[in-house]
């Protein structure tokens, strides 16, 4: 049966399916572009490169500036380049400043340390280019298109599907035909060995991280005679380049050719099969990959590692019979706050108790579990939806939606988390935030069910918690004992398995712990709690939108934990308080708030990696180490040094304990996992 | 920690590897305890000790593969002991690690490739040709995927390898370390062949019957102190020591 498709002809079905094949084809050679540079940089610096969304904007709006200035055809291809080149430059820069800084940090402070600069670029492109859209010039003497079966394709889309086997077979050539591209691959392999060698891995991550933004910044700068500039294309190139990545294999060029055409046809072919919501297909597809083959088509399985987010050097022990009066003291406290505060300090209240929930269970599953989640959003969108559909649609009262949220939330989460736990580290997070992205876009596209972007309004709250204290009270009713619950899972014999898989899988599974079936557990739990808190967020909002799942909030929640002190029990309860307050401060402050929330989150992680309540424990250590030592001389001690790794410290000088008592530093958050690596051996 | 003042003092002039009170840490562990030694020019010295003793953080901290430790270690009457490990690598001290180490994904050819450096005075130059002689099981493999080669290859390779940096002395970790009985005659024949060369060569070993055959003097090594320093014949007389800290 025909289709009318505009005024231009009668398409059939088969030139229908070809036009959209070469569509597809044609947006595969910017994601390839983006997600080979982000391959290439992972490679060798193991960094997941976040801000490669960023590069590839910035890519896009450089070379707009630059084609208004330039003209001809000689000038429109050399402002593309030149685009290029200087968001290289950029990129070199952020290298040598920030990156050298972090490469022996854990990955998940380099994943946080690189969305800052995403943040940082966002509101930068606001004030340099301003809000609307930017519409470049098409490619000059690639304005027409070329009759194919009857139908006009685009000579730019020919070009460009042409463009990405060349790149392919260039970067093929400088991995294998020069010495510079011999050391790369080298070096992806074994870094410390090509150091041995007497290489200077600097310069060589210098300029593989100048590679792989130029590869992205050309991707973006090819996009403007196709696309509008446009202040979203960041994050959504981000999220289709990990899903590239994930699919073809991390550090796999090849892979990401074949995974980036996959993922573009699939997209538009998703936009014929399932208009609604056209992001299921390729998410489907990620399943399938993920089961069949779970480094994808060309990665190689990463041997079992420690994949601990932070390093504990004190045990964690639960709360003594005078800290949980105190603590118990410091809940009726709150449990007072509507006597004295006004209605809006209590609303912001419920929203930070909320927001407690939410970073304590992303904390189980990222600092007990070793699993850092960057797409825990959507568990808490999950709840806050479930919510609002039994509360709207079957009209359960308030408390049943509630507890419908969670029960969402858990099988949302029991979905995911069946595909992510069988993948950790780097895989794990652009996992779980690919997943959380296509949760959103259903609630975004799906327009029937979820109201799309206008949201689901009217999720009021009963009378007795219709008023803010009231609203107040029951929020701390159901948030104090589910985080009381979420203590007891850390400190029961499932916490400690769980522990234990995140700090060796082989060792936990040689004891006869099921790594797998744990972590899922955990990831299920996680995501009922968050459930929990977004359905009361649904109900302190008195409505649901996508924006309740979208990546800001993921990681909100990650920088709540990370603030609070990555290797504490309770850190993110006070990360979640802090932060909240602060950035409901700031937004009333500044236009700018992701600026400075950038700004701040990489200097948290460069100076600050122990959080608010790691660095007051160093600071309680360190005063009883020193009054231990006071008390008892140089026998303390050396208690105390045997005490932090068990260790054979038989001479243990006073300056040792020092050290190992305050030492904040990556560098020696390095040495202890190198530590752990010689003892793997 | 460390004391420059005492450290300052340069070594003899005859010693091209000095190592002075040499301390070592893993987070808070201390592995090795002031530990000394020397190695002159054109010698073979083995470091000999029992799995664990210390020998792999001697090469690691020597080459500046250990983020914390104190002491000092001369090289060519240079202080080497704060500079970058590629630095070092650069002076001409080349470093054979434990458990090979190839690039698994790189050609031998290619491995070869990493490895180059320029040429050094008063230090042997190798060419891939020339180290295809010396291992002659690598010539027939030059495309051959790193991977896909047998134990005996790959150690051979990592020793070409670090070659193709023309070192002046060759720090070899374990060189006969799961091997067959016929690759490790090989590979005595191969050191020899490299010493011939003019190279100075530290090798750790557990086996005493291989460093005999190679080694001119023995530093034994034991929970992270030297207990022994002497010329091989000097520790055939003192079974005591053998008995104590190797497993014969």
């Amino acid at each position: 049966m025909p289709i009318f498709l505009g005024p231009q002809s009668i398409v059939t079905p088969m030139q229908l399916v070809f036009v959209q094949f070469m569509t597809g084809l044609a947006s595969a050679a910017s994601l390839f572009l983006v997600a080979s540079g982000l391959s290439i940089i992972f490679g060798v610096t193991r960094i997941v490169n976040f801000a490669h969304g960023a590069f590839y904007m910035l890519g896009a709006y450089v070379a707009y500036t630059l084609t208004e200035q330039l003209s001809g055809a000689i000038g429109f291809w050399f402002a593309l380049l030149a685009a290029a080149v200087i968001v290289a430059a950029l990129g070199c820069l952020l290298e040598m400043v920030l990156l050298r800084r972090i490469y022996h940090a854990p990955e998940l402070f380099q994943l946080l340390a690189t969305f800052g600069v995403t943040l940082m670029v966002e509101d930068l492109v606001l004030l340099i280019w301003g809000p609307e859209d930017l519409v470049g010039p098409r490619a000059p003497g690639m304005s027409g298109a070329v009759v194919m079966f009857g139908k006009y394709i685009p000579t730019y889309d020919l070009f460009l599907i042409a463009l990405g086997p060349i790149v392919l077979v260039a970067l093929w050539l400088l991995f294998h035909r020069t010495r510079w591209g011999v050391l790369v691959r080298a070096a992806t392999h074994d870094r410390g060995m090509v150091a041995a060698l007497g290489i200077n891995q600097k310069w060589l991550f210098t300029g593989v991280f100048a590679l792989g933004v130029f590869l992205a910044a050309i991707g973006g700068a090819l996009q403007i005679p196709r696309d509008a500039v446009n202040h979203s294309m960041d994050l959504s190139i981000i999220v289709e380049a990990f899903v590239v990545v994930v699919i073809g294999g991390l550090g796999s060029t090849t892979g990401a050719f074949l995974a980036a055409i996959l993922v573009s046809e699939l997209n538009a072919f998703g936009i014929l099969v399932f208009p609604k919501i056209s992001l299921v297909l390729v998410f489907l597809v990620m399943a399938v990959v993920l089961v069949v083959r779970p480094w994808g088509f060309f990665g190689k399985p990463q041997p079992p590692q420690a994949t601990a987010v932070g390093n504990t050097v004190r045990p964690w022990r639960p709360l003594n019979r005078t800290e949980l009066t105190i603590a118990g003291g410091v809940v009726l406290v709150i449990a007072l706050l509507p006597f004295v505060l006004g209605n809006y300090a209590l609303t912001i209240g419920s929203e930070i108790l909320i927001f407690t929930l939410f970073a304590a269970s992303l904390h189980l599953l990222m600092t007990v579990g070793g699993l850092a989640s960057f797409g825990h959003a959507a568990y808490f969108g999950l709840g806050a939806y479930g919510a609002a559909f039994a509360a709207t649609a079957f009209g359960m009262p308030m408390v049943v939606a509630i507890l419908a949220g969670p029960v969402l939330a858990a099988f949302g989460a029991a979905i995911v988390g069946w595909f992510a736990v069988s993948l950790s580290g780097v895989y794990f997070a652009m996992l779980t935030l690919a997943f959380a992205q296509i949760v959103w876009s259903i609630a975004f596209q799906w327009v029937d069910v979820t109201g799309g972007d206008n949201g689901i309004l009217g999720i009021w709250p009963d009378a007795f918690a219709s008023s803010p204290s009231g609203f107040f009270w029951m929020t701390l009713a159901f948030a104090v004992p589910a985080l009381a619950l979420l203590q007891m899972v850390i400190f029961s014999p499932f916490g400690f398995a769980l522990r234990a898989t995140r700090d060796s899988e082989l060792r936990s599974e040689s004891i006869g712990i099921d790594r797998k079936r744990t972590q899922w557990v955990a990831f299920v739990v996680a995501g009922a709690v968050a459930g929990l808190g977004g359905a009361l967020f649904a109900f302190l909002k008195g409505s649901v939108f996508p924006d309740f799942m979208s990546i800001s909030v993921s990681i909100d929640g990650l920088v709540m934990v990370l603030l609070g002190g990555i290797e504490t029990v309770l850190g993110p309860i006070v990360g979640a308080i802090v932060f909240k307050a602060l950035s409901i401060w700031l937004i009333s402050q500044t236009d700018y708030s992701k600026l400075v929330l950038g700004l701040a989150i990489i200097a948290m992680v460069v100076a600050f990696p122990k959080g608010i309540v790691g660095t007051l424990a160093d600071w309680r250590a360190k005063f009883d180490a020193r009054r231990a030592r006071k008390l008892a001389g140089g026998v303390a001690t050396a208690a105390v040094a045997a005490t932090v790794l068990g260790g054979v410290v038989g001479t243990a000088t006073g300056t040792l304990t020092d050290a190992a008592a305050t030492d904040t530093s990556h560098r020696n958050v390095a040495h202890r996992n190198a530590s752990h690596q010689e003892i793997d051996r | 920690m460390a004391a420059p003042a005492l450290a300052a003092v340069a070594p003899p002039a005859t010693s091209q590897l000095d190592v002075v009170k040499l301390n070592a840490f893993y987070g808070a562990a201390h592995i090795l305890f002031d530990v000394d030694f020397t190695v002159h020019s054109g010698e073979v010295v083995a470091l000999l000790g029992r799995n664990g003793a210390g020998k792999s953080t001697t090469f690691l901290s020597i080459m500046g593969m250990v983020a914390r430790r104190t002491g000092t270690v001369w090289f060519d009457a240079d202080e080497i002991t704060a500079l970058p490990t590629y630095e070092i690598a650069r002076r001409g001290l080349g470093f054979v690690p434990e458990n090979r180490r190839i690039f698994t994904d790189l050609t031998v050819e290619e491995n070869l490739l990493v490895g180059r450096q320029a040429p050094r005075e008063g230090a042997p130059t190798w060419e891939p040709e020339r180290l295809y002689e010396l291992f002659p099981n690598l010539a027939d493999m030059r495309k051959r995927p790193g991977g896909r080669m047998s134990g005996g290859e790959q150690q051979m390779l990592t020793i070409a390898r670090t070659l193709m940096g023309n070192p002046s002395l060759v720090l070899l970790d374990e060189p006969s370390e799961g091997l067959a009985p016929k690759i490790v005659e090989q590979m005595a024949g191969a050191i020899l062949a490299m010493k011939r060369e003019g190279l100075s060569i530290l090798l750790s070993e557990q086996n005493l019957h291989f460093a005999r055959l190679i080694s001119d003097r023995a530093v034994i090594i034991e929970k992270g102190r030297v207990q022994f320093t002497g010329t091989l014949a000097e520790l055939e007389a003192r079974p005591d020591v053998r008995d104590a800290y190797l497993a014969v």
